[in-house]
């Protein structure tokens, strides 16, 4: 692949010929490499069109299979639960869990059929998503690239650890690590924050909250940015690093006089990193204290005066009455 | 088909129409379906009920239609006024036999309450689906468990109208009568039955939850939260619904409620708010569920209501077992069928749309001894 192939979401012009199948200069690197590659015109709409080879090595081998392991044990237990009915699994998918432990096992190796498998299917997570960060680090050393990538994807584990590891250890009770669910995992997050007395009052999920959408807000002004400078060549914004051009002064100006600061070609990647990584980094902090620290946030915003009284009437008597809102004509008082 | 000058001037001026035919068709459609709803008003119009401070989003919301329309069940709701006793009158406890209940009714009233039974309760079934040999004018017997079971709900009319006045009064007066259940069926729907464990091959937390069911009200949340809370522990006294810690830093104890707990009572909660067609902001500040200075006065009603349903099922519901015959029982445990909020409710802030179902009918609204129509009396004087 040429650097000056342009690619683009909905490119309208794909071309296919010999695959590319990367370097390998060393004489080592395609060793955990699938030899194969295929050409998908769907794939090359959307990117580029050609599919594999992909590397694994033996990271990402322990990753697949014991990600497979935790799959499968997730999913048969569920099938058991509706006792071995596919009809039945199908039609209560999303409502099907593999639960954690009861309270009352702590810290305990609960029954099998109690929260057993639980434990043990999280402990073959716990492998495989350790093994695939491994295998990012090591893609990045053999790439000789930095490690940023598998530093953000840490953070992201770091949350994932926190609310399946640290925490319930801190709690004394595996009871409190996160069902693996489709719903039930929604009903964890939603009595998560009632039972602490509700995690808006946490500042570090405030935090989390401000880096996420702010991620969502930084992603769409720098991938409009580029887009809007393509026509003089923004797109190209590693020699715009190097050798700022008309398309970085031009993009750097409009922000300048939009907002009155801009960041810069090379900078808008670090902001948006930090950004990123943050949203896992604060949101993790913010659960660990939770239950562990504070159990009730709505409490300790009263405490540090950040929770605002309201002082009109509650209830609907104020404000109105049952028969202007399908209440029968009212009889004797 | 066209004059010569305007095939020769569209040839002359090729025009691509069709890009600007789908943008101005798009706003022109847009333009017009805004007239029409500023002309005639929008369909599905709701309507708001505030019920707390402005700036807390606590509000019931509705389709006007669907208030306009109310609890369809209202219309069929028989009433009748009473005939005030004369002097000396004499009573249906000594006229009939085996009269338990409503011995200190006239003939006159006793037989009236008696047709709106039959109205309330089995209307197509007639007098035989508690007396079994009404047809030969042998109304004494207890031959059908229907009537044992009438009997004893009898009993548990009275004693919610009498006892658990601020509920079932609470902002003014609705009472109950056996309508309130039953509208016209002889099983009221919204009984409910004992289900867990829902899941095979499992225990504890795995078991009671994470199942679309009927009691769940479609959710993942538990499925055993009536049983829980409204049937008696094992160990006396009922479970603890709350869940929260009251201040900000305390030391967690062994057995304190956590996230399971806490799924439990959003589960019980959710069946209330589906029972009463409202919302939790309809008795919660949900900033802060726990705290009684932010819930309404909604809050307090429906919290006695819990515990009147306690009572009704420990002292009049579960002892009926033994009375119901099979088919009468629970799928699962052959446990007798119970109430709870949305037996009553059935979908509506008030049941039957707060509809005064007792004005006419002191003779549910008393203990023992005989009722008050003191009421009709100052109207026959008049």
């Amino acid at each position: 692949m040429a650097y000056f192939e342009y690619q683009n979401i909905f490119t309208q012009v794909q071309v296919q010929g010999d695959p590319e199948v990367g370097m390998d200069d060393q004489g080592t690197l395609a060793r955990e490499r699938t030899s194969g590659a295929t050409f998908s015109v769907l794939a090359g709409w959307l990117g580029n069109a050609q599919l594999g080879p992909i590397y694994l090595g033996y990271a990402g081998l322990v990753s697949l299979a014991t990600g497979a392991a935790w799959f499968m044990i997730v999913g048969f237990n569920m099938l058991s639960h509706v006792d071995w009915s596919i009809p039945e699994f199908i039609r209560q998918l999303f409502w099907l869990s593999l639960e954690p432990p009861g309270p009352e096992h702590g810290l305990s190796m609960p029954p099998l059929n109690d929260g057993g498998w639980y434990i043990i299917a999280s402990f073959f997570l716990l492998i495989s998503v350790m093994s695939w960060w491994l295998r990012t680090f090591m893609l990045a050393v053999e790439h000789q690239m930095g490690k940023h990538i598998a530093w953000a994807f840490l953070a992201a584990i770091w949350l994932f650890l926190v609310l399946g590891l640290f925490r319930p250890i801190l709690m004394g009770s595996w009871s409190e690590a996160v069902p693996y669910g489709i719903f039930p995992h929604l009903d964890w997050t939603t009595a998560f924050s009632i039972r602490y007395g509700n995690l808006y009052y946490n500042p570090f999920h405030c935090l989390s909250v401000v880096f996420l959408y702010g991620s969502v807000l930084l992603f769409a002004m720098h991938g409009a940015t580029i887009l809007a400078v393509t026509r003089y060549g923004g797109d190209r914004e590693l020699e715009q690093i190097i050798d700022r051009g008309t398309a970085s002064e031009r993009a750097g100006l409009f922000w300048r006089w939009t907002m009155g600061f801009n960041a810069t070609m090379e900078g808008i990647h670090r902001w948006a990193w930090w950004f990123a990584v943050l949203t896992p980094i604060t949101g993790g902090i913010g659960i660990l204290l939770t239950g562990t620290v504070v159990d009730n946030w709505f409490i300790w915003a009263q405490e540090h005066n950040f929770a605002p009284d309201y002082l009109e009437p509650y209830g609907y008597e104020a404000y109105g009455s049952y028969e202007d809102f399908g209440g029968v004509t009212r009889g004797e008082e | 088909m066209f004059p010569k000058w305007f095939d020769k001037w569209n040839d002359d001026n090729p025009t691509n129409i069709f890009g600007p035919a789908i943008a101005v068709g798009a706003v022109g459609g847009a333009v017009f379906v805004a007239a029409l709803i500023v002309a005639f008003g929008q369909p599905y119009a709701t309507a708001g009920m505030q019920t707390g401070p402005r700036g807390t989003g606590m509000h019931v919301q509705e389709f006007e239609s669907d208030l306009a329309a109310g609890d369809p069940t209202v219309i069929d709701f028989y009433t009748d006024e009473p005939f005030v006793p004369e002097e000396g009158e004499e009573l249906a406890g000594d006229i009939y036999e085996n009269v338990q209940v409503l011995g200190d009714l006239t003939d006159a009233n006793f037989n009236r309450l008696m047709g709106a039974i039959t109205q309330w309760v089995a209307p197509e079934e007639g007098c035989t689906y508690c007396h079994a040999n009404a047809a030969d004018g042998e109304y004494a017997d207890d031959d059908l468990y229907t009537k044992v079971v009438a009997r004893n709900m009898l009993l548990m009319t009275r004693n919610i109208n009498v006892n658990w006045d601020a509920h079932v009064n609470a902002n003014y007066e609705v009472g109950v009568t056996c309508y309130t259940c039953h509208r016209g069926q002889p099983v009221p729907n919204n009984v409910w039955f004992r289900i867990s464990p829902v899941n095979e091959n499992a225990e504890g937390w795995s078991a009671n939850q994470n199942r679309a069911t009927m009691a769940s009200n479609f959710t993942s949340l538990p499925s055993d939260y009536l049983e829980h809370y409204l049937l008696e522990a094992e160990e006396g006294g009922y479970n603890m619904i709350a869940v929260h810690d009251l201040d900000s830093r305390v030391q967690q104890m062994p057995g304190d409620p956590l996230i399971q707990q806490t799924e439990r009572t959003y589960g019980f909660m959710n069946y209330i708010a589906n029972s009463l067609g409202v919302n939790c902001v309809f008795c919660h500040n949900s900033r802060a569920f726990y705290d009684g200075g932010q819930n309404t006065p909604q809050w307090g009603t429906a919290s006695l209501g819990i515990i009147m349903v306690q009572e009704m099922i420990a002292e009049y519901l579960l002892p009926l077992e033994e009375v119901y015959p099979e088919n009468r029982l629970g799928p699962v445990y052959g446990d007798a069928p119970l109430a709870a909020c949305r037996t009553c409710h059935q979908g509506y802030q008030q049941p039957l749309n707060g509809l005064n179902v007792i004005a006419n009918w002191p003779e549910l609204n008393v203990i023992d001894g005989p009722p008050d129509y003191s009421a009709w009396e100052e109207a026959d004087a008049n």
